[in-house]
């Protein structure tokens, strides 16, 4: 069906998560697409419904009766729009029953291995597994992690074209003795993806065309200089709707509602993330943290990244946060002293009660401590996979020998990040917004002057998908309705002692008098803006710091507006350091809580 | 909109209770619809494909990959022996003659003339599914496994670890809010389901392990002791694979936690009785909580499922599930409609509590409260 975007006059968009179905409704008005209502109800994937349909038409009920209109006839949504009934577009994401789960395979783990993943990940799906020659594990342990794990789909890679036929074989035929099952039962055969050296796609067929469900796709790595991760990608979206999709319980009917296919969620909001930083021409950064995940999507130098920290959350992960971060790297941001085995069991109680929400302050305090490191980690793991191609001959002058770099390289440079967009229900729904910029500014360390935003209901996925075939609607509910700007923050790169001087900063904003301020080292400041619009901004770094443009070069930049203010962050970077011993670790956080006016009360 | 409060885990004296038994492969079905079961029956059993053991013939043999098939001495589908001969090459115009060895057990499964590999598969793994519970057999899933069901009495646990396991249940505690220590176990215990207070201590546990004790079922236990019991932080909760000796069941949290005192006297009411215990705890979608059930031998068969739940009312007893009130017993005394302000600012909606023990009254959000179905 082809859709003309300039006569929809409503859009109704669906994402049906692992626990929650979320409808929107939106609706032209006076030339323009905005939010009208949102509505859930819970995702009936599994037992005792099994028909993912049920939780949909249950949230477009909650739409109904919240709009007062009509889009329901029975059970099918009227398309399209007659008079205020029905709507004249139907969207929808999926990540339910725990999203795409892929397993990828590659020749070299570093190489084709990462480019692989890289694919997977950016098409939305959580990798189970790199299987690699050189993952330091033994042919028939492969094959036993392959059988375990019953992933969606296979991404085989490896090889550039015209290279290494024997061992890309070789990985197919350990595919082969696997002879791994879907995950979605045994109906169907599993879909595999060849993205390898073309020259073995012949040879691949003639190993797996007869086990599995084959698509033969251009070469991912065709040298090793370059990434075309393009077709795999699309080829995951179609075997997603065709095989897995179509294998979930409910999915079929759903997919014959709508006639844009459904995508996974990841990778929804990753192409509204790739749309908004093309149109404005900056590096951003966006992270949902969940209650089992967290995701993070970035552009820097228009190349597109997502990573999913599978294991890192706020709820039924937040006891892998404590392991994997450990205990005293999530007490350094609590501004108090807690006993260490009252805290363990805390946060246990909240794994095994994973709907539970702070009532006190200090509960609240330490889950917002804890989010701070689960970000952290996830950015920390998106840093390494968001890289430049590795193992690649570069030409190299003598400067390129005295600064070190190398191939593969991250691409994450946080300079250069010019927005960073938070969601999930710890940061989107944090009492206080302040609170929601001071957590990513700990997590994410940014540099110079940064932008921060969270999203308000977090409908970036649905937003995603619509834009795939009306990008005005999508782009412009995105501001209006989805983006909550919190306003900028600054940060001088560079080091010195406590309380020696560091920036003097002069805001100007429009109908405001000038607010000038001289902020020392190891301080936090807090300058309001305006809600809309947009200020200006000259700092001036002391000597020894930089902002971007050169130690002690000033920088003038225009700041746009926000609900939080402008932070000028001048506790340092490159390092950042929090003070070692708790008594003045306790002082300072409890300063910074202060300037930037966090809680109602001390804690 | 789904209610915002936690559903009470099910503590129940007469449930019907039904648990599939079915094995990982297709396989074969020893039991009959009707038929009655003890927990150690066999319900089905099958063989799971031996493991696989790759074998690059080209190379020990140093054979271009095309000529490998032509090398082995024995065909594809044959059985063989560890040692034996499977395949043989001449190298150096033939002067050196070149013998490849079966590995292990197995049969020789496939060979590549490109990569020159071969695949041998090891014998089959014998699998068996036991019944688990006490109870008739309902359902026979033909090639899969069976239905066992019972009328039982049932306790859902909060968190587990341990698979299943079974015993007679022996209460050693003198009541719900005291702490299992080590020297309340001995010989005695041996291959019964112990149920604590309100707390076991790492030591306890030991002791529990050294003596044989099946299953010990307490109200809180420290994380810390937790760590030291798996030799790791447990980061996500999906439990019941783990090889510990014996099944541990929390019935309340973490921490130092009284038992419910309707648990506890559920549990404490079928002293002796015979048990089926599982520790497995999968904390996503798909909830899966630890369990005790003790199946009825004296009682008639009454049928009882899941009951509808009513939800939170005024008078409902609940149970506080997160600080500052955590582990406190009371009743809804107001459920006000409008979204109110906690010490945090979050607007969310609230219960009004009375609590049982002293009578003192508190705000509580209603996402943090567990109801305890009478």
């Amino acid at each position: 069906m082809e859709i003309r975007p300039e006569s929809i006059r409503s859009i109704l968009a669906t994402d049906c998560g692992s626990t929650t179905t979320k409808a929107i409704l939106i609706e032209r008005r006076d030339g323009q697409y905005r939010l009208v209502v949102r509505g859930e109800a819970p995702t009936t994937v599994e037992a005792p419904f099994e028909d993912v349909t049920r939780g949909v038409l249950n949230a477009v009920r909650e739409v109904e009766e919240l709009a007062h209109r009509r889009i329901l006839d029975g059970e099918r949504i009227v398309t399209p729009q007659t008079g205020d009934q029905g709507v004249d577009l139907y969207v929808s994401t999926s990540s339910a029953g725990g999203g795409l789960q892929m397993m990828v395979s590659g020749l070299v783990l570093q190489m084709t291995g990462e480019s692989a993943q890289r694919a997977a990940l950016g098409a939305g799906a959580i990798v189970m597994d790199v299987i690699a020659l050189n993952d330091g594990r033994r042919p028939h342990e492969k094959i036993r992690r392959l059988r375990q794990l019953r992933p969606d789909m296979i991404l085989l890679s490896g090889g550039t074209d015209g290279g290494d036929v024997k061992r890309v074989i070789e990985m197919a035929e350990t595919l082969a003795a696997a002879d791994p099952k879907p995950r979605l039962g045994a109906g169907y055969e599993l879909p595999v993806i060849y993205a390898g050296n073309r020259d073995a796609a012949a040879m691949v067929r003639e190993c797996l065309g007869s086990r599995t469900t084959l698509s033969v796709v251009p070469n991912l790595r065709p040298t090793l200089e370059t990434e075309n991760l393009r077709p795999a990608r699309d080829a995951i979206h179609e075997l997603f709707m065709e095989h897995v999709m179509a294998h979930a319980p409910g999915y079929k009917k759903l997919m014959s509602w709508s006639p844009v296919p459904i995508m996974p969620t990841p990778g929804a909001v990753g192409i509204i993330v790739e749309k908004i930083a093309r149109r404005d021409r900056l590096a951003v950064v966006g992270v949902d943290i969940g209650g089992a995940t967290t995701d993070v999507f970035s552009v820097f130098q228009e190349v597109f990244n997502r990573t999913v920290s599978a294991n890192l959350g706020m709820s039924y992960s937040v006891s892998n946060v404590m392991a994997e971060a450990g205990l005293e790297n999530i007490l350094r941001w609590v501004p108090f002293e807690v006993d260490e085995v009252g805290l363990r069991n805390r946060i246990k109680n909240k794994m095994v009660r994973p709907t539970t929400i702070p009532q006190s302050l200090e509960d609240l305090v330490i889950e917002q401590a804890i989010a701070r490191e689960a970000l952290r980690l996830a950015f920390e793991q998106h840093k390494a996979l968001a890289t430049g191609l590795k193992g690649i001959q570069t030409e190299r002058t003598i400067s390129d020998i005295m600064s070190q770099t190398e191939s593969g390289a991250t691409l994450v440079n946080l300079l250069e990040l010019g927005l960073l967009v938070g969601s999930g229900g710890v940061l989107s729904h944090a009492p206080r917004r302040a609170q929601a910029a001071f957590m990513m500014l700990d997590a994410f360390l940014p540099e110079g002057l940064t932008h921060l935003a969270v999203d308000s209901i977090f409908m970036a996925p649905q937003l995603g998908v619509l834009s795939t075939v009306h990008e005005a609607a999508a782009t412009e509910v995105f501001e209006r309705d989805c983006l909550i700007r919190l306003g900028a923050a600054l940060a001088p790169i560079g080091t010195a002692r406590s309380g020696h001087a560091c920036v003097g900063v002069e805001l100007v904003s429009p109908g405001r008098a000038p607010e000038r301020r001289q902020v020392a080292f190891g301080d936090v400041a807090l300058l309001p803006l305006p809600k809309e619009g947009v200020s200006r901004l000259t700092a001036h770094p002391e000597r020894g710091f930089d902002l971007g443009l050169g130690k002690g070069k000033p920088l003038t930049a225009e700041v746009l507006g926000g609900v939080v203010g402008l932070i000028v962050d001048a506790r340092g970077r490159r390092p950042f350091q929090l003070p070692g011993r708790m008594s003045e670790r306790i002082g300072k956080l409890r300063a910074w809580n202060q300037a930037m006016g966090l809680y109602a009360r001390e804690v | 909109m789904a209610h915002a409060y936690t559903p009470g885990l099910r503590v129940s004296e007469l449930v019907r209770v039904r648990r599939e038994r079915r094995l990982p492969l297709k396989g074969e079905v020893k039991v009959k619809a009707g038929e009655p079961v003890e927990p150690a029956s066999v319900v089905a059993c099958t063989e799971l494909p031996g493991n696989v053991q790759t074998l690059n013939l080209a190379a020990k043999l140093s054979l271009d990959p095309a000529r490998v098939p032509e090398s082995l001495t024995r065909p594809i589908g044959s059985r063989v022996h560890r040692g034996d001969v499977i395949a043989q090459g001449r190298s150096l115009f033939g002067l050196l003659s070149q013998r490849a060895h079966a590995p292990a057990d197995g049969t020789l499964e496939s060979v590549s003339a490109i990569t020159g590999q071969m695949i041998l598969r090891e014998p089959p793994i014998p699998v068996e599914i036991h019944a688990y519970m006490r109870g008739v057999i309902a359902e026979v899933l033909p090639g899969e496994g069976a239905v066992v069901e019972t009328e039982a009495a049932f306790m859902q646990g909060i968190f587990g670890i341990g698979g299943e396991t079974f015993g007679p249940l022996s209460v050693a505690t003198r009541s719900p809010d005291e702490e299992l220590t080590p020297d309340r176990l001995g010989e005695a215990h041996r291959g019964r389901v112990i149920v604590g207070g309100c707390y076991a201590s790492h030591a306890t546990l030991m002791r529990a392990r050294e003596l044989g004790v099946a299953a010990v079922v307490v109200g809180g236990f420290d994380d810390h002791d937790l760590r030291q019991l798996l030799g790791r932080d447990l980061g996500v909760a999906i439990t019941g694979s783990e090889e510990l000796g014996l099944t541990l069941v929390l019935t309340e949290g973490f921490g130092r936690i009284p038992m419910a005192e309707r648990t506890w006297r559920l549990l404490a009411s079928h002293d002796g009785e015979q048990a089926s215990v599982s520790g497995a705890t999968q904390i996503r979608a798909g909830v899966l909580r630890p369990e005790v059930l003790v199946p009825h031998a004296r009682r008639p068969a009454v049928a009882a499922s899941a009951a509808a739940h009513p939800g939170l009312e005024l008078g409902s007893l609940l149970r506080v599930i997160r600080e500052p009130f955590f582990g406190r017993i009371g009743h809804v005394i107001e459920l006000p409609p409008e979204l109110q302000s906690l010490e945090t600012e979050a607007q969310v909606r609230v219960a009004c509590v009375e609590f049982c023990d002293d009578g003192s009254r508190a705000m509580v959000p209603r996402a943090n409260v567990e109801l305890i179905e009478v």
